[in-house]
C-alpha cells in the first residue's frame, strides 16, 4: 500500500470546556476520495478546518505529503477549499473569482486566461464566465466554487458540504459530476457531509464520526452492511432494533449451528459472531433485509425466524413500500419492512392485513446491550420496548 | 484499504493528556493585523479613556489646583441653584423621552404597518430634524412663540395670540423632541418593519382581536426597540446644550451650567465636577442599553415572510393626519428658519432681503467660520471614515488575539456613554496640560501639539460619533460571507488584497453612509467643540451660539440656514452617488 498523502495524528480539539474533538487518527491516501460524516456537532466540520489550518488543534499533528503542516496557517498549506455557502466573491464574475488566487501567483495574464477558461469548460460552465455569481444559479455556483478550488491544482481538496444548499436534482446530479472530475483529475479529496446517501455513493472511504470520536471507518458497503454500532447503523441507513437476549449458543434454525436468541416470547436464530449466552444485546436488521412472505409459501419451507405481523401503516415510497408491522405477539414492537411495488400490488397489502415475515439469520447484526432497567423477571417477559430509530 | 484507524466503539469522555499546546506559525501578514489591532486599540484608548481621567481629577480639586476631595460635590449639592439644575435636568429628559416615543412610535408604526397615502414622502419629512442643529430648531421656535413669534402674537395680530411661555421648560422640552423624534423614529421603524407576517397569519387564523395581537405579539417583538429609542432619546434630552442655551432662558440645566462654570466663570474645577454629574446617568443609560441589546435575540429568520399592510380605512386615515400634523410642523420650523433670516427686520419689515448673510456687523466669525466648519466636517468624513472601518474591520475579520478585539469593540461602543460637552471639556484637560505629573517626576505630554489644531477638532468629532458609525460598519461586515477570509488564504491571497477587492467594494454603501453621517454631525455639532476650538478657528454651529448670545437671532438664523442647506445638499449628494451603487451592490448580494 502507498504511503498516506494526509496523517492526522492524536489530534484534539478543546473549545474552552467543550472538546469537539478526542484523539483523531486518520489516513487518507493518495487519490482517495474520503467522507466524514456525522450529525451536527459530532467535529467533522472541525476536523476538516483543522486539516484546512483555519482552526489550530489543541494537541496533535497534521501530516501531509510527509510535511508536518500542524503549525502552518491557511496560505502556506497546498489545499483547494468549497464551502456550503460557496464563498463566492460577489462583486466578481465566474471568471475573476476563478482567476483570484492565480492572478496573486504571478502568472502572465495569457496563461491565466488559457487556464480559467480550461477550468470553466472543466466544470461545464463555458459561456458563463461572464456573469456575476448572483445571475447563476446554486449549482453553477458552486461550479465555479469548485473550479476556483481546483485553479491552483491543490494536492488536496477540501469539501465542507458542498451540496447541502442546493436543490434534491442538482444535487444528485453535481454529486455524480463531482466523483467523475475527481477521479479524472487524481485529486485526494475531503468532504464533510452529514448526508449518508451522499457520503455512501460519492466516498471511496466514509468517517463515521460522533461525538468527536471516530466511530467507524470503511468503505461504503461496509459501513452500510456491517455497522460497528448501533449509532452508526441507525445514522446510515434505517435499522430495526429488537431487544433480547442470547439463550444458548447453538441450536437455533435449521442446521443447529446458529445461537438462540429469546426476544420476547419469540426465539430468533442468529450468528452469535462470538457472543456468550445470557448476555442481553439488540438484534437489528434493515427494513429491505426483511423478508414478507407470499401468502402461498408452503409451510414446509424453511421455518426459522417466521414471525406473524399485523399491518399498521402503509407508505408509499415511489419505488415500493415501506410497511409498518406491529409483532402479533407484542403489539407494541413494530418493524419497518420494504416490499416492492409490485409484490404489494400482487398480496393486495391494506392497514390490518395479516402477514409473515421471515428475518434471514445471516442477515441479522447483533450488538452488545445494557440490562434492561426494569427489575424482576425482566428477562423472561422482556418487555417489547425497542423502537424503530430513523437516522436523524 | 482497512484502516487501522477505527476506534473502539466505547467512547472515553475524557479530556486527551495534556500535551505542549500548538502553537500556529505567525507570519508577516499576522503581525500586520495584530499591529493595526494594537495601534487601533491605543488610538481609542488615547481618544476615548484616558481624557476622561485628568477630568475626574479635576473635579476634586479646587480652581487653584489643590485636592479636596469631594468638596466640589458637596458644594454643587448644597447650592440650591445648583442643584435645581440636575432636578430640571431629569425633569426634562424624562418628559422628552415619552413625548418623543410615544410620537415615533405612533408615526412608525404608520409608515411600517397600514397602508396609509404618501408614506416615503412622510419618511424624508420625518428625517428632516436630523440636518438641523438643535440650535437651529431653538431658533426657529423663537420666531414661533417667542415674545415677538408668529403663534405668540397671533400671526401679529391678525388672529388671537397664544404665549406657550416658551423660554423655559416648554421652550426645552419643545425642541429637545425636534431633536429627539427623528433618532427614536429610526430605532422603531427598523424595530416595526422587522416582523414576521406569519405570526400575525397565525393570529388572525386563532381568531385573535387586533387588540390583543397588538399586545401579544407586536409589542413583544419591539420591546427591545421601544427600550433603546428610550435610552437614546433620554441620554440626548439630558445631555443637550443647544436647545437650553437659547429658548432655556433663566431654566438651568446641567448642561448649561457647565457651560457657564467654564465659560462664564472660568471654573474648570465645578465645571468638571457637573460633567461627572452628567456623565453618571448616561452611563448608566449606556449599560442598560447594552444590557437590553445582548438579549435581544431576533424573531426574524431568513424565511420571514414580510409583512404587506392590508387597508383599514378608518385607522389610515386616522394615522395619515397624525404623521401630516407632525410632518407639516417640521416643514414649518424648517421654513420659519428660513424665512427669518430672509426678512430684513422681523417683525417691522417683511421684506426679503440677503442683509442677514453679510455677516460683518454680527459677532461670531462669519464665513470664515461657516468655511472652517466645512473643512472640518469634511476632515471629519474622510479620516473618520477610514478609521472606523478599518477598525470594525479588524474587531470582525481579524483572527487572534480575541480579547484585544473584543476589547477594541468595547472601547468603540463607549464613546455614545459620552456627552459632548464631558468629551469635550475632557480634551481640554488631557490636551492642554504640557506636563503630566506621574509618580516619579513630570514628563511632557506628547499630545499637547494637537491643542488648539485642526486636527484636535477633528479628533473630537471622529470620536464623539464613532458608536453609531462603528456599529453600522459592524453590521454591514457581518452581513459578508464569513469564509471570504478562508478561500483567500487557501489561495494564498493576502488579507489586504481580499479587504481591498472585495470587502470595500461590497461596503462602499455603508462606507459613504459613514462619511455622510461623519459631515452632516460635524457640521451641526455644537457640545463637543464649544470648549475645543482655538480662537482663530472660529466655527459655524459655535457662531449661532455666540451671535444669540449677542441677540443678533437674525444673524443666527442665516448662519443656521447656510448649515442646514449645507447639510441637506450632501445628502442629496449621497443620494445621488449611491443610487446607482445601491442597484449593483443589491444585485451582488442577491441570492439566487
Amino acid at each position: 500500500m502507498d504511503q498516506p498523502y494526509l496523517e492526522i495524528e492524536n489530534v484534539s480539539k478543546v473549545f474552552g470546556k467543550f472538546v469537539a474533538l478526542y484523539d483523531i487518527y486518520l489516513d487518507v491516501y493518495p487519490g482517495e476520495f474520503v467522507c466524514l460524516l456525522g450529525p451536527s456537532g459530532c467535529g467533522k466540520t472541525t476536523l476538516l478546518r483543522i486539516i484546512a489550518g483555519l482552526e489550530v488543534q489543541t494537541t496533535g499533528r497534521v501530516i501531509q505529503a510527509g510535511r508536518d503542516i500542524s503549525r502552518l496557517p491557511p496560505a502556506k498549506r497546498d489545499f483547494g477549499i468549497v464551502f456550503q455557502s460557496y464563498a463566492l466573491f460577489p462583486n466578481l464574475t465566474a471568471s475573476q473569482n476563478i482567476a483570484y488566487g492565480l492572478q496573486n501567483s504571478r502568472t502572465p495574464p495569457a496563461v491565466i486566461n488559457a487556464r480559467v477558461e480550461e477550468l470553466l469548460q472543466m466544470v461545464g460552465l463555458g459561456s458563463m464566465g461572464g456573469k456575476y455569481p448572483a445571475q447563476l444559479s446554486g449549482g453553477q455556483q458552486q461550479r465555479v466554487a469548485l473550479a476556483r478550488a481546483l485553479a491552483l491544482s491543490p494536492g488536496l481538496l477540501l469539501l465542507d458540504e458542498p451540496l447541502s444548499a442546493l436543490d434534491a436534482k442538482v444535487r444528485a446530479s453535481l454529486r455524480g459530476e463531482i466523483t467523475q472530475l475527481q477521479k479524472r483529475l487524481g485529486v485526494t479529496t475531503v468532504m464533510v457531509t452529514h448526508d449518508q446517501t451522499e457520503a455512501l455513493a460519492m466516498a471511496d472511504r466514509i468517517v463515521v464520526m460522533d461525538q468527536g470520536h471516530i466511530v467507524q471507518v470503511g468503505p461504503p458497503r461496509e459501513i452500510y452492511q456491517q455497522p460497528l454500532t448501533p449509532f452508526v447503523a441507525n445514522f446510515i441507513g434505517v435499522m430495526n432494533t429488537l431487544p433480547g437476549v442470547i439463550l444458548a449458543e447453538s441450536g437455533g434454525g435449521t442446521d443447529r449451528s446458529l445461537g438462540q436468541i429469546r426476544c420476547g416470547l419469540q426465539t430468533i436464530a442468529a450468528d452469535l459472531d462470538g457472543l456468550p449466552a445470557n448476555s442481553f444485546i439488540t438484534v437489528a436488521i434493515r427494513p429491505e433485509d426483511i423478508q414478507v412472505l407470499a401468502l402461498d409459501t408452503p409451510l414446509t419451507r424453511d421455518l426459522t425466524n417466521r414471525l406473524e405481523t399485523t399491518v399498521q401503516a402503509v407508505e408509499f415510497l415511489g419505488t415500493g413500500y415501506r410497511l409498518t408491522l406491529a409483532l402479533q405477539a407484542h403489539p407494541e414492537q413494530v418493524l419497518l419492512a420494504d416490499l416492492s411495488a409490485n409484490d404489494a400490488r400482487q398480496w393486495e397489502i391494506g392497514v390490518g392485513r395479516s402477514l409473515t415475515i421471515q428475518l434471514p439469520p445471516h442477515l441479522l447484526r447483533l450488538f452488545p446491550a445494557q440490562a434492561p432497567a426494569a427489575v424482576g423477571s425482566a428477562a423472561t417477559t422482556h418487555p417489547a420496548s425497542a423502537k424503530v430509530i430513523e437516522p436523524s | 484499504m482497512t484502516s487501522p484507524s477505527t476506534q473502539p466503539p466505547a467512547f472515553t469522555h475524557r479530556l486527551p493528556p495534556a500535551l505542549r499546546p500548538i502553537r500556529p506559525i505567525l507570519t508577516a501578514e499576522d503581525w500586520i493585523l495584530r499591529g493595526l489591532l494594537v495601534l487601533m486599540v491605543f488610538w481609542l484608548l488615547v481618544g476615548v479613556v484616558f481624557p476622561l481621567w485628568p477630568m475626574v481629577v479635576r473635579s476634586l480639586q479646587d480652581p487653584q489646583g489643590n485636592w479636596v476631595g469631594l468638596a466640589n460635590y458637596r458644594a454643587y449639592l448644597s447650592n440650591a441653584a445648583l442643584a435645581t439644575s440636575l432636578g430640571n435636568s431629569f425633569y426634562i429628559a424624562i418628559a422628552t423621552t415619552l413625548i418623543s416615543v410615544v410620537l415615533a412610535f405612533i408615526y412608525a408604526y404608520g409608515l411600517t404597518r397600514t397602508a396609509m397615502w404618501g408614506k416615503p414622502v412622510f419618511q424624508i419629512l420625518a428625517l428632516l430634524p436630523l440636518y438641523i442643529p438643535p440650535l437651529a430648531h431653538a431658533i426657529g421656535l423663537i420666531y414661533l412663540f417667542g415674545n415677538q413669534g408668529i403663534v405668540t402674537t397671533g400671526f401679529f395680530g391678525q388672529l388671537p395670540g397664544w404665549n406657550i411661555n416658551l423660554y423655559g421648560a416648554n421652550g426645552i422640552i419643545i425642541g429637545e423632541t425636534l431633536y429627539c423624534f427623528p433618532q427614536a423614529l429610526v430605532i422603531l421603524t427598523t424595530a416595526l418593519s422587522l416582523t414576521d407576517a406569519r405570526l400575525y397569519e397565525a393570529a388572525q387564523a386563532l381568531r385573535t382581536s387586533p387588540v390583543r395581537t397588538f399586545f401579544t405579539v407586536t409589542l413583544p417583538s419591539i420591546k427591545y426597540g421601544i427600550l433603546s429609542a428610550i435610552f437614546v432619546c433620554f441620554t440626548l434630552a439630558f445631555t443637550d446644550f443647544g436647545v437650553p442655551k437659547v429658548v432655556g432662558g433663566n431654566f438651568n440645566v446641567l448642561a448649561t451650567d457647565i457651560y457657564k462654570q467654564v465659560i462664564g466663570q472660568q471654573n474648570f474645577a465645578m465645571g468638571a465636577t457637573v460633567s461627572v454629574f452628567l456623565l453618571i446617568p448616561t452611563v448608566i443609560a449606556f449599560i442598560c442599553d447594552r444590557i437590553v441589546q445582548r438579549r435581544q435575540t431576533s424573531l426574524v429568520s431568513a424565511r420571514s415572510v414580510p409583512l404587506q399592510p392590508t387597508p383599514k380605512p378608518w385607522l389610515d386615515s386616522l394615522l395619515f393626519s397624525f404623521c401630516a400634523i407632525v410632518a407639516l410642523s417640521f416643514i414649518l420650523i424648517f421654513l420659519t428658519i428660513i424665512a427669518a433670516s430672509l426678512i430684513k427686520v422681523w417683525p417691522y419689515n417683511f421684506t426679503p432681503s440677503l442683509r442677514h448673510f453679510n455677516f460683518k456687523t454680527a459677532g461670531g466669525g462669519g464665513y470664515g467660520a461657516y468655511w472652517n466648519s466645512l473643512r472640518m466636517s469634511f476632515y471629519t468624513a474622510i479620516f473618520g471614515t477610514i478609521v472606523v472601518f478599518i477598525s470594525a474591520y479588524l474587531v470582525e475579520k481579524g483572527k487572534g488575539l480575541q480579547w484585544l478585539r473584543s476589547l477594541s469593540y468595547f472601547l468603540s461602543t463607549l464613546p455614545l456613554a459620552l456627552p459632548g460637552l464631558v468629551l469635550g471639556l475632557a480634551y481640554v484637560f488631557f490636551f492642554n496640560k504640557p506636563t503630566w505629573q506621574f509618580l516619579l517626576g513630570t514628563v511632557p505630554n506628547p499630545f499637547n501639539f494637537l491643542y488648539g489644531t485642526m486636527a484636535l477638532l477633528v479628533v473630537c468629532n471622529i470620536v464623539h460619533f464613532y458608536t453609531v458609525c462603528f456599529l453600522t460598519a459592524n453590521t454591514a461586515l457581518k452581513q459578508l460571507d464569513q469564509e471570504f477570509e478562508a478561500v483567500s488564504a487557501s489561495m494564498a491571497v493576502p488579507f489586504y488584497k481580499t479587504f481591498w477587492r472585495v470587502t470595500v467594494p461590497l461596503c462602499l454603501p455603508t462606507i459613504l453612509g459613514i462619511g455622510m453621517y461623519y459631515f452632516v454631525n460635524a457640521m451641526v455639532t455644537v457640545s463637543a467643540i464649544i470648549f475645543l476650538y482655538p480662537a482663530n478657528l472660529p466655527l459655524a454651529s459655535v457662531a449661532i451660539v455666540n451671535m444669540d448670545d449677542a441677540g443678533d437671532i437674525a444673524a443666527a438664523a442665516a448662519m443656521s440656514t447656510l448649515i442646514v442647506v449645507t447639510s441637506l445638499a450632501v445628502r442629496v449628494l449621497y443620494w445621488l452617488l449611491t443610487r446607482p451603487l445601491e442597484k449593483r451592490t443589491q444585485a451582488w448580494l442577491k441570492r439566487a
